[in-house]
Formats: structure tokens, C-alpha cells, sequence
């Protein structure tokens, strides 16, 4: 599974055209254009994927690949369909979303207002810059054996290094967003005395939401990465959980079944977040192509 | 004229940090300004016209001397003074009438005035149909104009002016030029309006006190009186009247601008 990062588009500068006048011809033209644009380019991202489940259906047809280890594609998806029929597809699913969303969205309350403050008030981010550094760089799976010695094997420890390794990226871009927001805009919100809680809600807060929402879309794809490892270690229900049994069992249809449900579940997670993002900065001047 | 502004032997010195020496940036300032007038501030780069808005603003204090406010000393940032910047300072993500509104909530003007008075104000600098657009839909001289309405929504008494239109091209300069001296005159604000550029300071003053190079004391006050010849003239920039004045700003500055650059070449070579 691969996260696209998009680094926020530098707001554009310079003059902006004066309103254009819409006659409705024309833009009923420019709609037509924009909905073919659309589907061409759905059928192009298409086609790449598309190609790539032919491949795994005829590469073991064609016993280019071993059809033990790698069963063609559609024996995967009947697989998958009976997962979903007999209901252990959405009960494992269910076990591994409500861990990482929990874990997630723990991390999302926690680290935005604390990134907020760290950020805002200087000499704290300076203190805690190299203890933040340090949790940056240790890998949250290598702690998960400290994990489990410390919370158990059951639903905590899990939830607990999901919202361990989430909380890192989303703090680290608040607090690099909220010390990049714009000084002028700080000057302006100062010349109207306005209070400290009034100019982080009012300025700090809108300016730095960009950059957090990448950090919280870095974080999505963090939380299903380190749960469906950690479901790996010691589970009794959950994605991770499915694969390793799956293959433990030689059931290896079912193994893939679960590796597809997770990326479309990442897949899934990180469209609604960029979804979310568009909405909350659509103020943004928007992205061509 | 009542003085709506004294700076008493106001100096400001910034001190030494991370390897610099301590700059001083300003020293003792002393100005009076009347209630209602147009005093325009004009000096090299780096002469501490900017730190002198600063401390007007309330963003700063000065090291020694003092700053009276309608007779009171100014301790602070406060509604009665009203900042445009040279950077616009817009929120990016509010529209233009959103940015009008910040300042009127910070006033709590209910809501519902907030919106009559917004669409009052873009109106008045010409920006009529405008409101729902964001800062990066605007030209460079609409987002200037906006942040004027913006400074003049909340109605401060005072309207301070960090090089508003240095960005500008000069066309778009010029017009704004003449938008806020009509303002001004439909207002009655009093402006301290901050420029490097001779020709903005005589088109613009009722009286264009010229800073020395850094640190930056009050050379002369020149006081210009324009009113018969914007009058009498179409193009007032090519009157004899406005080339008199012209010339004495530009005696008073040039010898302050070569010293500026004299301190910035040795800045640079140190
Ligand atoms: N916060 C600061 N710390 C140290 N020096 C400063 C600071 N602000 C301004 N200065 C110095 O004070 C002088 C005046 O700056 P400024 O007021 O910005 O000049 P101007 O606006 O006239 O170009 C400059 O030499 C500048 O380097
Ligand atoms: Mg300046």
C-alpha cells in the first residue's frame, strides 16, 4: 500500500483575473469537456490496475508463477466472496477498524491541540524538540514487544501503539505548521488585540490546518500499517490476524483475500481523508489536473 | 488643531542577539500630530520607519520616551489604531468580506452588522460585488483595497500605513493614492502613512516628515500645500508646484539615502 503525500500547494500570488462572466452555453461546453476529461482519466488510472489483476490471473494459468503461492486472481476473489458470506470477512474488518480508529482518532485529539501549544509557545518546543526528534526516528514496531510486556496482549496494547505511532506525524506537522503561519497575519491579529485562546482559534488554527491534514493523513495510513502487524504478534480476531492465520493454515486464497481487503480499507481511508481535507480548505486555490 | 499624537524623545534600540551588536534603530523621535491629519513618513531603508509604525501600533515598545494617545501614554496594540501592511495580511481562507468582518469581531459587532458594514466598506473602496471572493481571486491592488476597508470597518481613529502601496505597479499606485486621500477627506481619520518613494510623500502629505538614515531622528517636518494646485491642475505630478516640493523632499532625503547605502555596504562586507 503506498500514501501519496501532497505537500500543500503554495497559495498562489500575484494578480487574479477579474471575475469571469459564465454565459450558460459555455459552460454547459466546459462541463461536457470536464466530465470527458474525467472519465478518460478514470480509465487511464484504470487500466494500470486493471492490467495488473490479468497479469496475476494468467501468470499462474500460464504457470509462469506457481499456482500454490500465487493462485490466479478470480480463485482470490471467490475466496474473498465466501470470507463475506460466512461473515469472518466483516468481523475481523470490524475488530481491525475499531482498534485503528480508536487509536487514530485518539492520537488525532491528543496531538493537534498538543502540537497547537508546542508550536505556539517557543521555548517549550525548543525543550521538547529533541525528545520528539528521538520518538520520530524509533520505529513504533520495535517497541511493541514493551507494549505488550506493558498493557498485555489484548485490545489495549493495540489501540495503545496505533495511537503511539499516529501521534507522531500529526504533532510533528502541527507544530511545523503553526511555526511557519504566515508572521504577518500573527502582527494583524495582534493589532486588534486580539486574545492568545481568540488568535489560535481565529488565525493560528485555519493557517496551519493544511499542513496537519497532512500530518493526519499520514498518520491513516500509519495506524493500518502498525495494527495489522501488531494483529500479526498475538490476536484473536482482525485482518492482521486473517492473513497469518490464513497462511499458517495454508488457506492461501483466503491469505490474499485479507492482503486485498486492507489496501482497499487504506485506499478507502485515504480518499476520505483527502475528501475531508478538500472540504475543510477549500479555500485553497484549487490544484489544475 | 488638538495633537491626537505626541511622540516625546521616542528611541527604540534593538538589543544584541545571537552574534549582532545592538542596533538603534530610532533616536529621540519628537512629533506632534493633529487629530484629522495626513502626516506622511518618509526615510531610507533601514531607517526604522517601520519600527516607528510598530511602536505607534503598540506591537512594541520604545526603549526610552513615550508615545501619547489622545493625551494618554500607549501601552499596547488597541481597536483605536487600525494597521495596513505593506504584506496585505489577508486570512487567505476568508473571502473579502470575511477579512472586513475579522476586525469587527474583535469589536463584537453583532453578526448582522457585521455583514452590513463589510458590504459598506468594500463598497466604499471600490470593491462593490466583490464580497465573496478569496484573496487569491484578487488582483494585488483589490487585495490592498480590502484590507483598507477592513482597517476602516472597525472605525479606529487613527489609521497607520507601513508602505501600503510599495508593491504596487504604478498605475494601480497612483489610483489607490487617490482613493485614499478621498477616504481620508470623506473620513476625517487621522493617517501616518510610512513610504520610502519621494513623489508618493508630496502627492499624499499634508505635512512629510523626513527620517535620517539609521538611526533615524526627524530631519525637518516639510509642510505641503497642495489644495490650490490639485485644484487647478489635471496632472498635479508635472505642476511647478508639486516640482517645488518635490525638490525640497528630495535635498532633505538624498544625502540620508546615500548614507543608508553606505551602512549597507559596510553591513555586508562585515
Ligand atoms: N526585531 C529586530 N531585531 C533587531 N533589529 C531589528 C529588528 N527590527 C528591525 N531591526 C533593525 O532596525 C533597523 C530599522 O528597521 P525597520 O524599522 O524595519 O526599517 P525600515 O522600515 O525603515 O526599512 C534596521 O537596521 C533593522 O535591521
Ligand atoms: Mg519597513
Amino acid at each position: 500500500m503506498t500514501i501519496v503525500l501532497e505537500k500543500p500547494a503554495p497559495a498562489r500570488s500575484g494578480p487574479g483575473a477579474p471575475p469571469p462572466h459564465d454565459d450558460t452555453p459555455a459552460r454547459g461546453a466546459r462541463a461536457l469537456r470536464a466530465l470527458g476529461r474525467l472519465s478518460r482519466l478514470t480509465l487511464t488510472r484504470s487500466v494500470v490496475v486493471l492490467a495488473l489483476f490479468a497479469l496475476w490471473e494468467l501468470a499462474p494459468r500460464w504457470e509462469l508463477a506457481d499456482r500454490t503461492f500465487l493462485p490466479p486472481f478470480t480463485e482470490v476473489a471467490a475466496a474473498w466472496w465466501e470470507l463475506a458470506l460466512d461473515g469472518r470477512l466483516w468481523e475481523n474488518t470490524e475488530a481491525s477498524l475499531v482498534r485503528s480508529g480508536l487509536g487514530f482518532g485518539l492520537a488525532v485529539l491528543c496531538a493537534v491541540p498538543l502540537g497547537l501549544l508546542i508550536g505556539w509557545y517557543r521555548p517549550l518546543a525548543d525543550l521538547l524538540n529533541p525528545l520528539l526528534e528521538l520518538f520520530r526516528n524509533t520505529a513504533a514496531l520495535a517497541l511493541l514487544p514493551v507494549f505488550i510486556l506493558l498493557l498485555g496482549i489484548g485490545e489495549t496494547s493495540k489501540v495503545a501503539i496505533v495511537l503511539f505511532a499516529c501521534t507522531w506525524p500529526i504533532l510533528l506537522n502541527t507544530v511545523s505548521a503553526v511555526r511557519t503561519v504566515d508572521p504577518t497575519l500573527i502582527r494583524l491579529a495582534r493589532s486588534m488585540d486580539l486574545s492568545a485562546p481568540r488568535l489560535l482559534q481565529k488565525v493560528v488554527l485555519p493557517a496551519a490546518l493544511p499542513t496537519v491534514f497532512t500530518g493526519i493523513r499520514l498518520a491513516g495510513g500509519t495506524a493500518i500499517l502498525v495494527l495489522v502487524a501488531a494483529e500479526m504478534v498475538g490476536a484473536k480476531a482482525g485482518l492482521g490476524f486473517l492473513i497469518n492465520s490464513s497462511q499458517y493454515n495454508f488457506a492461501i486464497p483466503q491469505m490474499y483475500a485479507g492482503i486485498i481487503t486492507i489496501s482497499a480499507l487504506g485506499l478507502l481511508l485515504n480518499q476520505l481523508l483527502l475528501w475531508a481535507e478538500r472540504r475543510l480548505t477549500s479555500w485553497r486555490p484549487q490544484p489544475r489536473g | 488643531m488638538t495633537a491626537k499624537i505626541n511622540l516625546r524623545a521616542v528611541s527604540k534600540a534593538f538589543p544584541a542577539r545571537g552574534g549582532r551588536e545592538s542596533v538603534l534603530a530610532l533616536d529621540g523621535l519628537e512629533l506632534d500630530i493633529g487629530a484629522g491629519e495626513f502626516t506622511v513618513v518618509v526615510g531610507p531603508s533601514g531607517c526604522g520607519k517601520s519600527t516607528l509604525l510598530d511602536l505607534l501600533g503598540g506591537l512594541d515598545r520604545p526603549t526610552s520616551g513615550e508615545i501619547l494617545l489622545d493625551g494618554a501614554p500607549v501601552t499596547g496594540p488597541g481597536l483605536d489604531r487600525g494597521i495596513v501592511f505593506q504584506q496585505y495580511a489577508l486570512l487567505p481562507w476568508r473571502t473579502a468580506a470575511g477579512n472586513v468582518e475579522f476586525g469587527l469581531e474583535a469589536t463584537g459587532t453583532p453578526r448582522r452588522e457585521r455583514a452590513a458594514l463589510a458590504r459598506e466598506h468594500l463598497e466604499l473602496v471600490g470593491l462593490g460585488g466583490f464580497e465573496d471572493r478569496h484573496p487569491h481571486e484578487l488582483s494585488g491592488g483589490m487585495r490592498q483595497r480590502v484590507a483598507i476597508a477592513r482597517s476602516l470597518a472597525y472605525d479606529p481613529g487613527v489609521l497607520l500605513m507601513d508602505e501600503p502601496f510599495a508593491a504596487l505597479d504604478a498605475q494601480t499606485r497612483e489610483s489607490l493614492q487617490d482613493e485614499l486621500l478621498r477616504i481620508w477627506e470623506r473620513t476625517g481619520k487621522t493617517i501616518v502613512f510610512i513610504t520610502h518613494g519621494i513623489d508618493e510623500a508630496v502627492y499624499l502629505g499634508g505635512r512629510v516628515a523626513v527620517l535620517t538614515s539609521r538611526p533615524g531622528r526627524i530631519k525637518d517636518v516639510v509642510p505641503v500645500e497642495l489644495g490650490e494646485a490639485r485644484a487647478a491642475h489635471a496632472d498635479l505630478r508635472s505642476s511647478p508646484e508639486f516640482a517645488l516640493h518635490r525638490r525640497q523632499v528630495w535635498q532633505l532625503l538624498h544625502e540620508e539615502v546615500d548614507r543608508a547605502q553606505e551602512l549597507e555596504r559596510e553591513a555586508v562586507a562585515r
